[in-house]
């Protein structure tokens, strides 16, 4: 990977190391301070796993009242410290600098309350994406947004980063979601933004937080809001002859006035892989594969998929497969899902990428990529949320060769510039981070990202939380990292990402 | 800017203090100067809204009216991008003939004022966030938001998001800025999102006096997956002639059977689909034994405008209040007001407008201290005519307000935007 510039190194802090060790001692428990290198070492990378640095120390806190003492005491004496909740961010947002405390929220994992009268649950932040749905699937609730990482990823992170999920052109990302948070701010404050009421009044701060990245503070409590499951799910599987036909189709299918709950493309290369990895059945003849589902009252699903099977036909589709039971459905889902350990068996290594382009841009943006993965001789396969335009090329190389690498990211950083160049943005789910940092004035310039940071110091003047994030430290488009997977060797290779 | 232009900018800028720029160029310009010379402004749009919020007296007014039309409307991208106070209206008539709509359901406030529709720009739905009766289903103002454009009191031209749905590059402003009032940015573009309008609409109507049935009614509703669109409680008229009685007139539909209080909810759709969730809910609701009635597509649409227009409150002399609260604590809301009062519920028990007749600043500080306790907010959209200003307008706790007043000075350094308007010192 490309040298990382992290933030000047504080020599006095770490010359205090032992100080700072024996005040988070009275802060909290013993057990809850780790300092020795065995123990600090889980904690040196999150799944953006390229980058590794171990922290000053690691602290696990497990009220809200040792958080602000903790962040106090950090504002005071001007030490750095960096928010985690589950590690499973991929764009490096939780990756320690030496001279922080690391500040661990994987204490927090309970749910405070279920509460049906309100259709919301208050959870701590450790909490898993995936768990609050079970703690209310009993009556026929959930949790709309799913990152493909749920069965892991912790709601806090889910607020830091807004993710956002398969589902998200219809019910939202994180931000639609949410009702309130608990947030400790660095000089200690603790404050509530939003609780079980929808929309607040005076500034929405909760949705300035949320996607912040643990820039702004540290959340210490979150309440979502719980939906009722729909009554019917179902699915499409569509080929198509020619990516063209395969974008045509998706915009036809928007500007018909459908919007499905999700709707996911992929290209040859990854229908290939998928289904030689997991023979999920796909049309293996098809230049690209969509997945549209739809869910609503029976009639109203019954009906929909009968006309998105029309406008496949309209649009030359070559195959099409329509689910009748969960069973059926599920299986189409089972290649896409398994995209990333798919790509992980073709090559040593993959970067995933994470641009947004509008969606009557597709074809343009893959054959961009193609002529791109020509131009630096690395094959590439893709994967596209259609719904929302989030595309995902996953491109695949070899670490160890020193010029595959520096091609891979210089590779990576034309597309996300193409992205941007098509109208649309550098990250749709993943967070900018350490990955992305550089790329920022690819989108936005000096005065919109003063502005920015204009809001970060007016909430943490000393620019100690989280720094080194999302915000350019070289002040000039560098290419950085992406997702880097060395040899099956991702943190987390269990869990599907998409 | 053209010699022409930069001439007769700076001919209106000395000569009135009405300052009403034709560009986003322009804007920065002028609050550049205003930031120089330390001059607060008002900023208003059609003025549809600006009664809300406290009574300013500003050293100019900056007046963004001329920045009005579409930027770029791509229907098969759920996109529409304006200049910021380009009419709602207009906006609504454009994506009205690719069969969309803002789905946020824009509130027309002209109605409590003067009677008529007066719906106002797009600047001023972003700034103020009061969404119509489909909230508790598809979001708010905010949640509509994709990207916008717009001069910080420094004078700098700023940017955040774009026009697509999935972003998270970098702070998410267009949520801090809707419903700001107009205190952080003059805005000069936005993108909003829209969606496809539903093929038909019904409307259930449930003739009910008891408030303990009401409220489980609500309740069951937002536990049915029969996907309702807005729910209403419409309760009668206190008979007090400080109220207008045009309860009435006002829903004088052919099938709705006008006698008493009743809830209406509505269901959008395929006509198939509709009907069959009607029978549905039927059963879910338990509402066989109920006194129904029920609006085709034609009375439903009206019945919805009706209600988003508060046309329940049409030209009333009297302070009208905007609560939101948990759910769950619609029953003891509903208790509280008793009888005297004139109010209805949206959002499916969760939003009351409310007439208020006494509002000696006792008697409001009491309420507001109970709505507050039920973790609610209030917000007072209108004084009664001809009474002493109202001291808070809107609710805040002293940690947000110290918070707000950090995001106030990143953005407007100097107070120059509405200062005053949602809080002092903001």
């Amino acid at each position: 990977m490309s040298e990382l510039v992290l933030p000047k190194v504080d020599e006095s802090t770490i010359l205090n190391r032992n100080k700072i060790v024996s005040k988070l001692k009275k802060i909290t428990k013993l057990e809850n301070v780790l300092d020795h290198n065995d123990e600090i070492k889980p904690y040196e990378t999150d799944a953006l796993s390229a980058y590794k640095q171990k922290p000053l120390v690691v602290v696990l806190p497990e009220n809200t009242q040792e958080v602000s003492k903790i962040l106090k005491y950090c504002n005071e004496e001007k030490i750095k410290i960096i928010p985690r909740g589950a590690g499973t961010g991929l764009s490096g947002g939780a990756l320690p600098l030496q001279d922080a405390i690391l500040l661990g929220l994987g204490k927090f994992n309970k749910i405070l309350e279920i509460d049906f009268d309100n259709k919301c649950v208050t959870a701590q932040p450790g909490v898993t994406n995936l768990s609050i749905t079970h703690a209310v699937q009993h009556r026929g609730f959930y949790y709309a947004p799913d990152p493909s990482s749920q069965l892991a990823c912790s709601i806090g992170g889910n607020v830091a980063e807004n993710s956002g999920g398969v589902h998200s052109l219809k019910y939202g990302t994180t931000t639609n979601n949410i009702l309130g948070v608990e947030l400790v701010l660095m000089d200690g404050t603790i404050c509530r933004l939003g609780g079980k009421t929808l929309d607040q009044e005076g500034y929405d701060l909760l949705g300035l937080v949320c996607g912040s990245e643990g820039l702004l503070g540290v959340i210490t409590e979150v309440t979502v809001k719980i939906l009722k499951k729909p009554q019917t799910v179902r699915a499409a599987l569509i080929g198509f002859p020619s990516i063209e036909d395969g974008g045509n189709c998706v915009t036809d299918i928007i500007s018909r006035g459908i919007v499905p709950a999700g709707m996911e493309i992929m290209d040859k290369a990854l229908i290939e892989a998928t289904d030689n990895f997991c023979k999920a059945g796909y049309p293996r003849d098809a230049e690209t594969l969509l997945i549209v589902e739809l869910d609503g009252t029976k009639s109203e699903v019954d009906e929909l998929i009968k006309n998105v099977s029309e406008i496949a036909k309209r649009n030359n589709s070559s195959s099409i497969k329509l689910s009748n039971n969960e069973k059926e459905r599920l299986s189409f889902w089972a290649g896409r899902k398994a995209a990333f350990p798919a790509c992980g068996a073709m090559a040593p290594d993959y970067y995933c990428m994470d641009g947004t382009i509008p969606r009557g841009k597709l074809s343009e943006a893959l054959k961009e990529i193609k002529r791109l993965s020509k131009k630096y001789n690395l094959p590439v396969a893709n994967a596209f949320h259609a719904g929302d335009g989030n595309l995902h090329p996953l491109i695949m190389f070899d670490g160890n060769n020193k010029d595959q690498l520096k091609r891979t990211e210089e590779f990576g950083a034309e597309i996300l510039k193409y992205c941007v160049k098509l109208g649309g943005v550098l990250t749709g789910e993943h967070g900018v981070g350490i990955e992305k940092r550089e790329l920022m004035c690819e989108m936005f310039n000096d005065n919109d990202i003063q502005q920015q940071l204009k809001i970060k110091k007016s909430l943490d003047e000393k620019n100690l939380l989280n720094p080194g994030k999302v915000y350019p430290i070289l002040r000039k488009c560098a290419e950085e990292g992406r997702i880097h997977v060395h040899r099956g060797e991702e943190k987390f290779p269990d869990l599907p990402r998409f | 800017m053209s010699i022409e232009v930069r001439k007769n900018f700076q001919i209106s800028q000395d000569s009135d203090y009405i300052l009403k720029p034709d560009s986003e160029e322009e804007v920065s310009i002028i609050v550049k100067d205003l930031y120089e010379k330390n001059l607060p402004a008002e900023i208003i749009g059609s003025k549809s809204k600006n009664f809300i919020g406290n009574k300013l007296q500003c050293a100019k007014i900056l007046d963004l009216s001329q920045l009005s039309g579409v930027v770029e409307y791509l229907p098969e991208e759920l996109y529409i991008k304006v200049k910021a106070c380009t009419p709602i209206a207009e906006i609504e008539e454009i994506i009205k003939k690719n069969n969309q709509q803002l789905a946020f359901e824009p509130i027309d406030f002209g109605y409590i004022i003067s009677s008529k529709s007066n719906k106002g720009t797009a600047a001023g739905y972003l700034s103020c966030n009061f969404s119509g009766s489909r909230r508790f289903k598809s979001g708010s103002v905010r949640d509509h938001v994709l990207g916008f454009r717009a001069i910080n009191g420094k004078g700098d031209i700023i940017k955040s998001g774009g026009t697509v749905v999935k972003n998270v590059t970098g702070y998410d402003l267009s949520k801090l800025v809707t419903g700001s009032f107009g205190t952080l940015v003059a805005l000069t573009e936005i993108t909003f999102k829209v969606l496809p309008t539903k093929d038909s609409s019904s409307t259930l109507v449930i003739h009910e006096e008891d408030k303990e049935e009401i409220a489980k009614l609500f309740n069951n509703i937002q536990s049915s997956s029969n996907e309702i669109s807005g729910s209403v409680y419409v309760p009668k008229e206190p008979i007090d002639k400080k109220y207008v009685q045009n309860r009435e007139k006002i829903f004088k539909f052919n099938d709705l059977k006008n006698e008493g209080s009743f809830l209406a909810m509505r269901m959008e759709g395929s006509k198939k689909s509709i009907d069959e969730r009607i029978r549905d809910l039927t059963i879910e609701l338990n509402l066989k034994s109920k006194k129904k009635s029920f609006l085709d597509v034609h009375q439903s649409v009206l019945f919805w405008e009706k209600i988003n227009n508060l046309e329940i409150f049409s030209n009333t002399q009297n302070c009208l209040a905007r609560v939101v609260i948990p759910p769950s604590k619609c029953i003891d809301l509903m208790k509280y007001l008793g009888s005297e009062y004139k109010y209805y519920i949206d959002w499916c028990g969760s939003l009351f407008w409310i007439e208020i007749l006494d509002t000696s600043e006792e008697k409001l500080s009491t309420f507001k201290d109970y709505i507050i306790k039920m973790t609610g907010y209030l917000t007072i959209i209108k004084n009664s005519e001809n009474s002493i200003p109202i001291k808070d307008i809107f609710t805040i706790n002293e940690t947000r307000l110290h918070l707000s007043k950090k995001i106030k000075e990143s953005f407007d350094p100097k107070r120059i935007f509405n200062p005053g308007k949602m809080y002092r010192n903001i």
